[in-house]
């Protein structure tokens, strides 16, 4: 069922502003960090610690003749200066991705990627270390490089992954999902057919915090302690304990206050591994904290996408199948963060929001010599790129069809009946109504007053553009049997102890990167339990402290660990039942539950409040049999569906005629994520996410010259929007709670990044209608919008 | 985080001070005043000086002076503070027009106009503020004072005639009556370097024809202002044909590079669009009435 | 060399090589974390603090030439344990998530409320408009800046501030009624 308003807030006893439970309170962690009182990694001094620096290769494709640190080692304040030839020695110079491929923690053979870590110096300072770099000679013989992924099938391309045995191409994998035959036949017979290549270049998720790390081996123990910038810290103590060789129990990742994530923190770069290894070497603490080029040259990229879409409609707009084939780069080594089954995500749910006939999808990952990556920036592995397929394919159809976009959405959409609904490529989105949420947004907008401006502006001369984007998102990996991450089922435990005087302590496996765990899990567990979320503290990012899950990514922190978090407190609250049937001497059945309190049936004032049966329980009463003397319980939540939210967003914007420059006017964001739990914080998901939308629509692009040289390694190439570019937000919402969920809730972390990029891009083209523009590829930069107007649009890579 | 390369810091404490601590130290030895260009050079090691000579208590380059015909702005005045002049903006609009798109306000408050002159990048957008304004710089050196006009002084990118032992210490700006001016960039975001931009000075005659114009380019690989363009706009009537003429003459004296901001043909019509802007916004500044009463 | 300056009222004196950056002087000499850095090329403005009351930018200053300056950090904001309105602010309206950029967004939004009371929305934007969040999309940041605006005396404790505080609730009620209302429009 859809709910258009807020959902009651669940108000403590007579206060409003506090709600025990979901509503709009403020967040747990702020009061530290406005006192400048967040603790992230570079805010960490150990003892004895060093300063760990890389060097970086200065070209894409080279064999590595020599490497002499002689002078490097001279240097009064250098201790170790370890190379690949070392780590070699140590079986440590190759580390598996997390794709099933492996990739080079330092270049022993040859350099595949500008950027790419050749040595790695450690000293007692920081600045020791960023000097000695300087004295490390390396010779290199520079190859060709492969830089245009559509050149990476040819027969004479450059191969660049020469050290696996057998290997004579660049191809890493062809991946397909639909029925072709069935539709290639729809296609066949289908009045309308439209086609576009259209590319989503490569980005980076840049959160204003680098990645980094201290590691701190205690040789005596053979205990590694290592504090990192992760997302995932279960994830990396598997991983660690397999690429590093040191038993599992004897690694502890503790991941501080991270300063934004965006999927950039997921994967295991090479520098955590070589300040472990630093560590190990020297005997004492290592920190590696990249710098920003470093973090914009060789950490996680996202998307790379060369795309050729088609749809297939009826001549009166009913959508009947869509196609597509996609060139995906993967840069050197494949080392995307997805789950094993799907090498291209969850890129399969392009067929979108609309009841489709068939659908057929083909992605071929190939490498080239540019940085690993693929998966980060918020993109719910791949459904940013899918969703930016369908919504484009959809508007161009529009255009052929001469159709409103808005009314060829709401012709084609799955319709709330059809829900749970099973898609052509194997997805079962279990709820949604589209239709509403089209509406609100539409209403929102005023969207036939700005059809009105639009007319009359183009009448002088003026170019007003209105874009459109319905998506469907799927996020919140498991269930554990289809997905899992190296093996690792995508599952998350959850822990919770009540204290005796009704204090809580909630353990989660996943991290927060500002979304505002501590926040939103506390008042999980209060709206199950009464508990105030101010006397629920969340623990997380310490492997030491938590139960093992997956992490933060895919927007599955809610979707999976939310349902963690009720199932545990629902596994107290069941427990303080029976503690309390004995309290009240009576069965407990014949209790009742009301937030905070058991009562008996029909008697309210003979109950027992949470933190009675907490005293109780751990108290000197005699327990029910089998009812340990505690109020504690842990769960593992294996999701039985993906959740799928979905949004609708209206864009409107402004170009100059003159010089190609677009203005953001306005952005209407409706989004359904379900079960609400802070409004507050779900507006700020949503808020963040469109201000991606605007850097990827318009300006932020990692490009390459023909050399392999990364033309984005800086903020001053690589630009971010600031609050200049953005407008001020209007957002709404609708709810439909997810069947399967135990709160209904469906995650909302993604949503913006993934549904805001075709929306903008739609508007852009829709002002460029005039000139007869049917599509032009990210980013809408002035040069490429001016360029777009003459007629001479052109992808960007 | 990038570090500089190792150097050793002396700080000025008057312009004398300056000049024999650059004579002193030789060519190893660079001025700094808000280094927001040379501490980032420094911090990729682009450029590794084995001196700074601080000048940022030299607060007799710091002032904004209304002297005779002319203003007289120290080489050390802020962006922020030229940013927050309403004289300049009463006089000088392209300034407010400039300072509003340089870098960002933060930057702002260190970087200076003899830091960015000097500097002589060819985004810089102040160099082509100081051309069409036909600004002179006096410079200081062992020998004395000297004074340069714009075209003297910008001896090309990253060049100026300022040697290595001298300091510029002030920029003047002859002010005169019946005068507009104007500056617009096209960038691809907020504090990015110029794609293009133009500047624009008129001065109009009391029959309200052109009596005299200046325009200039920023980022689009032209040094100084269009003579072509003076040439024509001089004795005519404010108009949008001659505007456009004159964006033609500025597309066609242009020589930009492609680079990651676009292309030649767009910059080229930048060149045109934006001169075209520019002269508008100029004659329209010039014909208000608060310009007629400007002393010369 | 050796330098002197204020910080956050504080006389500090302290041994440096002359290329130490005023960041990691405040960062790794004065122990003060508060202050981050996220770019190498002061693009970002996660490391802004208040030099003589101008934010700036301090992995482009450097220490020597912040000696005989007045510094004032995120960890100078409060008064003891009275936050600033801007914190506050920050609190009420979801003015951060990661918390990076915050302490530069917050000093700048203190220097811009010292010279200029009640800002417009325009330029509280421009103000920030050297400073990059990758989080919020800014929205919540300029609100949070109008509440430090509308509640001058919020954090200031007393029966003074209560006063300012009654007086102003009008206006952010105001201000959350028509967030609610564009939100519940159906």
């Amino acid at each position: 069922m859809t709910v258009i308003h807020e959902r009651e807030s669940n108000p403590a006893a007579g206060d409003a502003d506090r709600p025990i439970g979901y509503g709009r309170i403020q967040r747990k962690e702020d009061p530290r960090f406005v006192r400048g009182k967040g603790h992230y990694i570079d805010d960490l001094v150990l003892p004895g610690m060093l300063h760990g620096a890389i060097l970086r290769a200065p070209v894409a494709h080279a064999r590595l003749v020599s490497i002499d640190t002689t002078n490097a080692l001279a240097h009064p304040k250098v201790l170790a200066v370890i190379t690949g030839k070392d780590l070699e020695g140590l079986k440590l110079a190759w580390a598996p991705t997390l794709s099933a491929d492996v990739q080079a923690v330092l270049v022993t053979d040859k350099v595949r990627f500008q950027g790419q870590e050749v040595a790695f110096v450690v000293a007692e300072d920081r600045y020791a270390a960023r000097d000695a770099l300087e004295l490390i000679d390396v010779e290199y013989d520079v190859l060709p490089p492969l830089v245009d992924a559509r050149k990476a099938l040819d027969a004479d391309a450059p191969l660049i992954r020469d050290e696996i045995e057998g290997r004579t191409d660049n191809k890493i994998f062809d991946w397909e999902m639909g029925d072709a035959a069935e539709t290639d036949a729809v296609f066949a017979s289908a009045d309308v057919v439209v086609s576009q290549e259209m590319v989503y270049p490569r980005v980076h998720p840049a959160p204003m915090e680098t990645c980094g790390a201290v590691a701190d081996f205690d040789a005596v123990n053979g205990k590694l302690t290592l504090y990192e910038t992760t997302q995932a810290p279960h994830a990396h103590r598997t991983l660690f304990a397999i690429v590093a060789g040191i038993p599992e129990h004897k690694i502890r990742i503790v991941s501080p206050d991270i300063g934004g994530g965006f999927g950039n923190k997921v994967g295991i770069y090479p520098g955590y591994i070589l300040a472990v290894v630093g560590s190990i070497v020297t005997g004492r603490p290592v920190k590696w904290v990249e710098d920003r080029s470093e973090n914009l040259m060789s950490t996680s990229f996202a998307r790379d996408y060369i795309m050729q879409g088609e749809i297939a409609a009826t001549k009166d707009g009913k959508i009947l199948a869509l196609r597509t084939n996609v060139l995906a780069d993967h840069g050197a080594f494949n080392a995307t963060a997805q789950p094993t089954k799907n090498p291209a995500g969850f890129f399969s749910i392009f067929t979108g929001s609309y009841d489709l006939q068939a659908a057929h999808c083909k992605v071929t990952g190939v490498y080239t010599n540019k940085a690993p990556g693929g998966v980060a920036y918020a993109c719910s592995f791949r459904v940013t790129e899918a969703v930016y397929l369908v919504e484009r394919m959809v508007d161009i159809l529009a255009r052929k069809l001469e159709m409103d976009p808005a009314e060829l959405r709401l012709k084609n959409f799955i319709k709330p009946e059809q829900f749970p609904y099973a898609n052509k490529t194997g997805w079962v989105y279990d709820s949604g109504n589209y239709e509403a949420a089209m509406r609100l947004s539409m209403q929102l907008a005023g969207y036939e007053d700005l059809r009105r401006e639009q007319l009359q502006k183009r009448a002088k001369g003026e170019l007003m553009g209105i874009g459109i984007s319905f998506f469907t998102e799927v996020v919140g990996a498991g269930p554990r049997k289809h997905f899992d991450i190296v093996g690792l089922g995508m599952a998350d435990g959850a822990e919770l102890r009540v204290h005796p005087t009704g204090k809580a302590v909630v353990r989660l496996s996943v991290q927060s990167q500002g979304q505002g765990h501590e926040t939103t899990f506390a008042q999980i567990v209060a709206e199950e339990l009464g508990i105030p979320p101010e006397n629920i503290d969340v623990v997380h990012g310490d492997t030491d402290q938590t139960p093992f899950g997956l992490g933060t990514y895919g927007s599955r922190s809610t979707p999976v660990s939310g349902g963690a978090v009720a199932l545990v407190a629902r596994k107290v609250r069941e427990k303080a039942k029976l503690i309390a049937a004995a309290m009240l001497e009576t069965r407990p059945e014949d209790l009742e539950w009301e937030k905070g309190r058991w009562f008996v049936k029909g008697d309210p004032t003979a109950g027992k409040t949470i933190e009675d049966i907490a005293m109780a329980a751990h108290g000197t009463m005699t327990l029910p049999e089998g009812v340990d003397g505690n109020l504690d319980a842990e769960v593992t939540y294996d999701p039985p569906n993906l959740t799928f939210p979905f949004g609708a967003y209206i864009c409107v914007v402004d170009v100059d005629p003159g010089t190609g420059h677009v203005k953001v006017r306005r952005f209407i964001a409706v989004d359904d994520c379900g079960t609400r739990i802070n409004p507050m914080i779900i507006e700020g998901q949503v808020h963040g996410g469109l201000t991606d939308g605007v850097g990827m629509a318009l300006m932020e692009i990692i490009e390459f010259d023909a050399d392999g040289n990364n033309l984005g390694g800086s903020f001053m190439d690589y630009l971010i929007p600031t609050a200049m570019e953005v407008p001020d937000w209007e957002t709404g919402f609708t709810v439909t709670p997810s069947p399967h969920h135990p709160i209904g809730a469906k995650g909302i972390g993604e949503s913006a990044t993934v549904g805001s990029p075709p929306a903008i891009v739609n508007a852009v083209v829709d002002a460029l209608a005039p000139f007869g523009v049917v599509h032009m590829d990210m980013p809408c930069t002035p040069a490429r919008v001016w360029a777009a107007m003459q007629g001479r649009a052109t992808p960007p890579i | 985080m990038q570090i500089p390369a190792p150097f050793d810091y002396v700080r000025a404490t008057t312009v004398e001070n300056a000049l024999e601590l650059l004579a002193r130290h030789g060519p190893e030895s660079r001025v700094i005043a808000g280094g927001h260009s040379l501490i980032p050079m420094m911090k990729l090691r682009l450029s590794r000086p084995e001196w700074l000579i601080d000048i940022n208590d030299l607060f007799e380059l710091d002032f904004i002076l209304r002297d005779g015909g002319e203003l007289r702005i120290g080489a050390l005045t802020r962006h922020s503070t030229l940013l927050e002049s309403d004289e300049i903006a009463r006089l000088f609009p392209i300034v407010r027009d400039a300072e509003l798109v340089i870098a960002d306000p933060v930057v702002r408050n260190r970087g200076t106009i003899g830091g960015s002159l000097c500097q002589a990048d060819p985004a810089e957008d102040l160099s082509t503020v100081c051309d069409v304004l036909g600004a002179v710089a006096v410079v200081r050196g062992p020998g004395g004072e000297r004074s340069l006009a714009m075209q003297d002084f910008h001896r090309g990118p990253y060049q100026t005639a300022v040697g290595q032992d001298e300091l510029l210490c002030e920029v003047r700006i002859p002010i005169k009556a019946r005068s507009g001016s104007a500056y617009e960039k096209v960038e691809r975001r907020v504090g990015d370097w110029a794609v293009g931009a133009a500047g624009a000075s008129v001065t109009l005659a009391e029959d309200g024809s052109i009596a005299d114009a200046a325009v200039g380019l920023t980022a689009l690989g032209l040094e100084h202002t269009i003579t072509e363009a003076a040439g024509l706009l001089r004795g005519k009537r404010p108009a949008e044909e001659l505007f456009a003429d004159a964006g033609r003459l500025a597309a066609e004296a242009c020589d930009p590079v492609a680079d990651q901001r676009g292309p030649v043909d767009y910059k080229r019509h930048l060149a045109d669009e934006l001169t075209r802007r520019v002269l508008r916004q100029a004659c329209a500044r010039a014909a208000q009435p608060a310009a007629q009463t400007q002393e010369g | 060399m050796q330098i002197s300056m204020t910080v956050n009222g504080n006389e500090v004196t302290s041994e440096i090589e002359p290329r130490v950056l005023l960041v990691h002087y405040i960062r790794e000499v004065l122990g003060l974390t508060g202050t981050h850095w996220g770019c190498d090329t002061s693009n970002c403005g996660t490391c802004v603090v208040l030099m003589d009351g101008q934010p700036v930018k301090s992995c482009t200053v450097l220490a020597a030439m912040a000696a005989g300056h007045d510094i004032r950090t995120v960890e100078g904001l409060a008064a003891g344990t009275t936050l600033d309105p801007v914190q506050q602010g920050f609190m009420e309206e979801h003015g951060l998530q990661c918390g990076f950029c915050t302490p530069g967004m917050m000093l700048t939004a203190r220097a811009l409320l010292d010279k200029n009371p009640h800002p417009d929305d325009g330029e509280i934007r421009q103000a920030i408009s050297g400073q990059i969040c990758r989080c919020t999309g800014y929205a919540t940041i300029v609100r949070s800046v109008q509440w430090a605006a509308a509640h001058p005396a919020a954090a200031g404790g007393g029966e003074g501030a209560d006063e300012v505080l009654d007086g102003t609730d009008t206006v952010v009620a105001d201000v959350a009624t028509e967030t609610e209302d564009s939100e519940v429009k159906a």
